[in-house]
C-alpha cells in the first residue's frame, strides 16, 4: 500500500484553484478543469434552516422557489428560459446550512449565469400573486417528499427528537403549519436579512481562466451594493444525558429504523472546540469499516452472514456548519424484527468499541478514500460542491487537498478511541416506524415477531 | 435584452461547428461481442461496462425477476471465490464494481484507477464474475428475500404503485408489462438452475457489448476486452423482442392508497431507439413537458396554478417501443382539476404542434447544451452503451446537433399526430379520497 503516499501527493499538487474578494465582500473561488468545454457556476449563500425562527421553519427554501419569480428586470421564470436557451441546467438546493443556485452551461456562456445571477442577488420582486402561487407548490414538494412517505416522516421525527435546542430539529423544508401561515412579507425581510455579496460565495469550476473570471465577476458583480447581512444566532445543543426513543405512526408495509449518535464535526474541533481536530477524519474511517462497500461490516455480517437486515446504512458527514449525527438506518430482513436488528447493530457498535479494527479493514478503507478522490474529478459539478459547501460553512477549501492524507494517517486507536467517546446510550437517539395498514379492508398478515417495538 | 439574444445567437453558431462527440475506436471479437473505446488520459482512472440483452424483457413465463437476481448474484460468487472474497479484493484495491438491470439492458461496471498494480488485479477479478459466477443457492436465497422486502416497499409508496400500474396497462401480455424486480409467485418460483441457464443463454459473445474509458492505450484496451469479453462462449443473440400493440382504447383506473395526494400517470407505448420519429419527438417532448421550468406542462400547471412540484412528460425509448408518459403529484382535493389541465395541455399540443418560437427555443436549448453530455468519463461510458446496444451509428453522437437543427415544426406537428393518440392512453392514480 505504499503507493498511497505519493499518488495523494500527486493529487494534492495538480488542485488548481484560485481565490479572490471583490470590494463588496462576494467571494469568488475558481477552479480549473480543462477536460471538456464546459463550466458550472454556484451561488452559495451562508443561510439555511438552520437560521430560521420558530414559526418561519421552511422559509429559506420558500425563498429559494421565489429566486425563480423574477426582478425588475426579468418576469417570473424567465431567469429559467434564458439558461434554457443558452443550454444550461440549472437547479437550486437548500439546505440546513446554506442555499446554493447553479447552472451547467457550455464554457463561453458563463457571463448569462453571472448576470442573472447578480441580478436576483439584489433586486428580487417577490410579488404576492407569484408567492400564492409557489408556496401551494413547496407544500406539494413537502406531501410529495416527506408526508406520503413513511421513512422520510421518520427521519424527521428522529432530527426533532435527537436535537431539542439547535434548529437541526426542525426540517428544511419547514413545518406544515409554518408553511400555511408564512406571507410574503416574510420572504421579503429574509431576503433582505442575508442576501448581499458580503454573504455569498460564487464558486467557478471548469474549462475557464481565473483571471478571465474574476474581471467577469467584477463586472457583472461588482456593482451590487455591499450591505452587511443579518447576524445569525444558532442556539448550541445541551449535551444530551440520556438515551431518547420515539416512534412514527403510518401506513408501510416494512417496519424501518433509524439510530444516531451526536458527533463532532470539522467545525467543531481544533482550536477553539472541544475536541481534537483528527476525530472527524476517525469517525468518517469509523463509518467506512462498518459500512464502507460490499467488504464493510454491515454488509457482510448482518446482510450476509447473519441475514439480518435487508439494508443497513451508515451516515456520517464531518462537513456541517453545527455539530452532526452519526447516522445508521436500516430494515429487517424478512423473518426478523426491528428489535433483533436493532440489537444487532448494538453488537456492531461494542465491538468497534472493544476492539480495535484490523489492519486490513484500515486499509481498505484508505484504498477506497483514495480512489473516491480520484474518481470524483470525473465530475466537474460534484468538484464545485466540494469547494462550495467547506466555503459556506466557513471552512478553508484548502482542507481538501490534505484530506487523503489526513484519512491516511487516521489510527486504529483513534478509530476506537472516537467509537468509545461517542457511540454511547447517553448520546444515543432512536426513532422508529410502526407500520399501520395500508389497506383498511384487508387483514394486515401475521404481525412480526415483537411488532414494531423495541428493547 | 435584446442585445443578449443577438449574442446568444452569435455564440451558439461557434460553439455548434466546434463540438463533436468523442472519436470512438469499435472492433468485434471473435465471439461476436462488440467493443467502443475512447482513450481519456487527464484522469488516472478506468471504467468498463459490460452489456448484456439480459434484461427482465427475458425473463421465461412465470418468473418475472429472475434477469435482475442473475444480474445481482453475479458478485457473490464467482470461480472459487465467495461474496466476502470478491468484495474485499475490489475494495482493497480502491475498485468500484456495479451491476443494473432493467426492461431490456444489465450492465456490469468497474471503475478503477488506471495504475496496473490495481487495475490488474481488478480485471482478473472482473473476468472471473462474468465467466464464471457460481450462484451460490444460500446467496440467492437472501436475495430472494431481499427482493421480498423490496416489493413490500413497493407497496408502500404510491409513485411505485402508479409505476408498476401503468406498465402493465400499456403492455398487457408484451414482455414489457411485467416490473424488473418481479413479482412474489414468480420470485419464489426462481431455482437456482434458473439462474444457471439465464446466464448460460445470455451471458455470450454475440449478446454482448463492452465499453472502455480512460487511461489506457488502445492496445491495452484491445487487451483487456479480449480478457474480459473475447473470453465468453459465443452463443446467439437475444431473440427480436415483438413490437407493442397499440392501445384500442382509454382505459382508467382509480386505486385507493392513504396518502394526501394522488399520484397520476397517463400514457402510451410511445417509440424506440433509432425510431424515425426520434428527433421530432424528443424535440417536441422538450417543448410539452422535458423542459424542467420552462415546458408547457410545467407552465400550466406548477407555474401558472401551483398545483404540483413536479409535471412532466417523457418517451423513454426502448428496443421496441418505450412508454410515453405525462405524470404529476397532486393534493387529492385537486385531483380532477389537475388531470384535467394535464390532457388538455396534451390535446392542445398534439392538435397543433409548438410554435416557431417555442421550438427555436428547444433547439438552443439541446444543441447549446450539447457539451454537457459529454464532460465526463462516466457519461461517454453511458452513451457508448447506448450506441452500442441500440445499434445506433458511430455518428450518432457527431449527428446530433445538426439532427436537432433540422427538425422542423411541422415535423413534430405531423409526427406527434401519428404517434401521440390522447383519446387512447391509459391513465393510473394512485392516492386517497377527494
Amino acid at each position: 500500500m505504499y503507493w498511497l503516499i505519493p499518488l495523494s501527493l500527486w493529487l494534492a499538487a495538480c488542485t488548481q484553484v484560485q481565490e479572490t474578494t471583490l470590494p463588496n465582500g462576494l467571494r469568488v473561488i475558481v477552479k480549473e478543469d480543462h477536460r471538456s468545454p464546459v463550466v458550472v457556476s454556484q451561488v452559495w449563500y451562508k443561510i439555511g434552516s438552520q437560521d430560521e425562527p420558530q414559526g418561519l421553519t421552511g422559509i429559506s427554501h420558500v425563498l429559494e422557489h421565489m429566486m425563480f419569480k423574477g426582478t425588475a428586470q426579468h418576469g417570473p421564470n424567465e431567469f429559467s428560459r434564458i439558461i434554457a436557451e443558452n443550454g444550461g441546467r440549472e437547479n437550486a438546493f437548500t439546505s440546513y446550512d446554506y442555499t446554493s443556485y447553479f447552472q451547467q452551461l457550455e464554457k463561453s456562456r458563463l457571463p448569462v449565469s453571472f448576470e442573472l445571477e447578480a441580478d436576483r442577488m439584489h433586486n428580487l420582486t417577490l410579488a404576492d400573486e407569484e408567492f400564492r402561487k409557489e408556496i401551494k407548490v413547496v407544500m406539494e414538494e413537502r406531501r410529495l417528499r416527506t408526508e406520503d412517505q413513511p421513512e422520510a416522516l421518520v427521519s424527521e421525527k428522529f432530527m426533532a427528537t435527537a436535537y431539542t435546542a439547535h434548529n437541526y430539529k426542525n426540517p428544511v423544508i419547514g413545518w406544515m403549519p409554518d408553511l400555511e401561515k408564512m406571507t410574503v412579507e416574510d420572504v421579503r425581510t429574509w431576503y433582505r436579512r442575508w442576501y448581499t455579496p458580503d454573504n455569498a460565495i460564487l464558486v467557478v469550476v471548469g474549462d475557464v481562466k481565473p483571471d478571465e473570471v474574476f474581471a467577469l465577476a467584477k463586472k457583472y458583480f461588482g456593482p451590487v451594493p455591499s450591505r452587511p447581512p443579518d447576524k445569525t444566532v444558532t442556539a448550541s445543543e445541551p449535551k444530551q444525558d440520556k438515551e431518547r426513543r420515539t416512534h412514527v405512526a403510518a401506513p408501510a408495509e416494512v417496519p424501518y429504523l433509524i439510530l444516531g449518535y451526536h458527533t463532532p464535526v470539522h467545525t467543531s474541533v481544533g482550536k477553539g472546540g472541544d475536541a481534537p481536530e483528527w476525530e472527524p477524519y476517525a469517525l468518517t474511517v469509523l463509518a467506512g469499516v462498518l459500512d464502507g462497500g460490499q467488504a464493510s461490516r454491515f454488509e457482510r455480517e448482518l446482510v450476509r452472514e447473519k441475514k439480518i437486515a435487508a439494508n443497513a446504512d451508515v451516515d456520517y458527514s464531518a462537513v456541517s456548519r453545527s455539530p452532526n449525527l452519526l447516522a445508521i438506518d436500516g430494515t429487517p430482513a424478512n423473518g426478523h424484527n426491528l428489535g433483533e436488528l436493532e440489537q444487532a447493530i448494538h453488537a456492531q457498535i461494542e465491538r468497534i468499541k472493544a476492539e480495535p479494527v484490523s489492519t486490513e479493514e484500515l486499509k481498505r478503507v484508505k484504498a477506497q478514500v483514495v480512489a473516491a478522490n480520484v474518481y470524483s474529478r470525473d465530475s466537474v459539478f460534484y468538484q464545485a460542491m466540494q469547494v462550495g459547501r467547506l466555503a459556506a460553512i466557513g471552512l478553508d477549501w484548502r482542507m481538501l487537498d490534505e484530506y487523503v492524507q489526513r484519512v491516511n494517517a487516521v489510527t486504529a486507536e483513534q478509530v476506537q478511541a472516537v467509537a468509545r467517546k461517542y457511540l454511547v446510550d447517553s448520546n444515543l437517539t432512536v426513532a422508529v416506524l410502526d407500520p399501520l395498514p395500508i389497506d383498511k379492508a384487508k387483514r394486515r398478515r401475521a404481525p412480526r415477531m415483537g411488532g414494531g417495538d423495541v428493547r | 435584452m435584446y442585445a443578449r439574444i443577438l449574442w446568444f445567437v452569435a455564440c451558439l453558431a461557434v460553439s455548434a461547428a466546434a463540438v463533436a462527440g468523442p472519436k470512438i475506436e469499435h472492433w468485434t471479437l471473435p465471439n461476436g461481442a462488440r467493443v467502443y473505446f475512447v482513450p481519456a488520459h487527464e484522469l488516472p482512472m478506468v471504467q468498463l461496462r459490460a452489456v448484456f440483452d439480459a434484461g427482465s424483457s427475458r425473463d421465461p413465463a412465470g418468473k418475472p425477476g429472475l434477469a435482475r437476481l442473475v444480474n445481482g448474484l453475479l458478485e457473490e460468487g464467482a470461480a472459487g471465490l465467495n461474496a466476502d472474497e470478491i468484495a474485499r479484493r475490489f475494495e482493497n484495491l480502491g475498485a468500484e464494481f456495479g451491476s443494473s438491470s432493467d426492461r431490456d439492458m444489465v450492465t456490469v461496471d468497474l471503475r478503477s484507477l488506471s495504475d496496473s498494480a490495481l487495475l490488474d488485479p481488478a480485471l482478473d477479478l472482473f473476468a472471473r464474475i462474468l465467466a464464471t459466477p457460481t450462484f451460490p443457492q444460500e446467496n440467492l436465497e437472501r436475495q430472494r428475500e431481499q427482493s421480498l422486502v423490496g416489493l413490500q416497499k413497493e407497496a408502500q409508496s404510491p409513485g411505485a404503485i402508479a409505476d408498476r400500474k401503468f406498465y402493465r396497462a400499456l403492455y398487457g401480455t408484451h414482455p414489457y408489462a411485467q416490473s424488473p424486480a418481479g413479482d412474489e409467485p414468480g420470485l419464489k418460483a426462481i431455482v437456482r438452475d434458473d439462474l444457471v441457464a439465464f446466464h448460460k443463454r445470455f451471458y455470450v459473445g454475440a449478446n454482448a457489448w463492452f465499453v472502455i474509458v480512460g487511461d489506457v492505450s488502445e492496445r491495452e484496451a484491445k487487451r483487456i476486452a479480449k480478457q474480459l469479453v473475447g473470453q465468453l462462449p459465443t452463443g446467439e443473440m437475444a431473440p427480436a423482442l415483438p413490437p407493442p400493440s397499440a392501445l384500442a382504447a382509454a382505459q382508467e383506473q382509480r386505486i385507493t392508497f392513504p396518502a394526501s395526494q394522488t399520484h397520476v400517470q397517463i400514457g402510451q407505448p410511445g417509440m424506440r431507439r433509432g425510431d424515425p420519429d426520434y428527433f421530432p419527438l424528443y424535440v417536441g417532448n422538450y417543448i410539452l413537458g422535458g423542459g424542467g421550468l420552462v415546458s408547457r406542462l410545467s407552465d400550466e400547471v406548477r407555474e401558472k396554478k401551483g398545483l404540483s412540484y413536479s409535471v412532466y412528460s417523457y418517451f423513454m425509448p426502448l428496443r421496441v417501443d418505450g412508454p410515453f408518459m405525462l405524470g404529476l403529484q397532486t393534493k387529492n382535493t385537486q385531483r380532477d382539476e389537475a388531470v384535467k389541465l394535464l390532457r388538455q395541455v396534451l390535446a392542445e399540443f398534439v392538435a397543433k404542434g409548438p410554435t416557431d418560437k417555442e421550438l427555436e427555443a428547444a433547439k438552443k436549448h439541446i444543441t447549446g447544451g450539447f457539451p454537457l453530455r459529454i464532460d465526463s468519463n462516466g457519461k461517454i461510458a453511458e452513451y457508448l452503451a447506448v450506441i452500442g446496444f441500440y445499434g445506433l451509428p458511430l455518428t450518432y453522437l457527431d449527428d446530433f446537433i445538426p439532427r436537432v437543427e433540422a427538425v422542423t415544426a411541422e415535423q413534430v406537428r405531423d409526427a406527434f399526430r401519428r404517434r401521440v393518440h390522447p383519446d387512447k392512453m391509459a391513465t393510473v392514480m394512485v392516492g386517497g379520497e377527494r
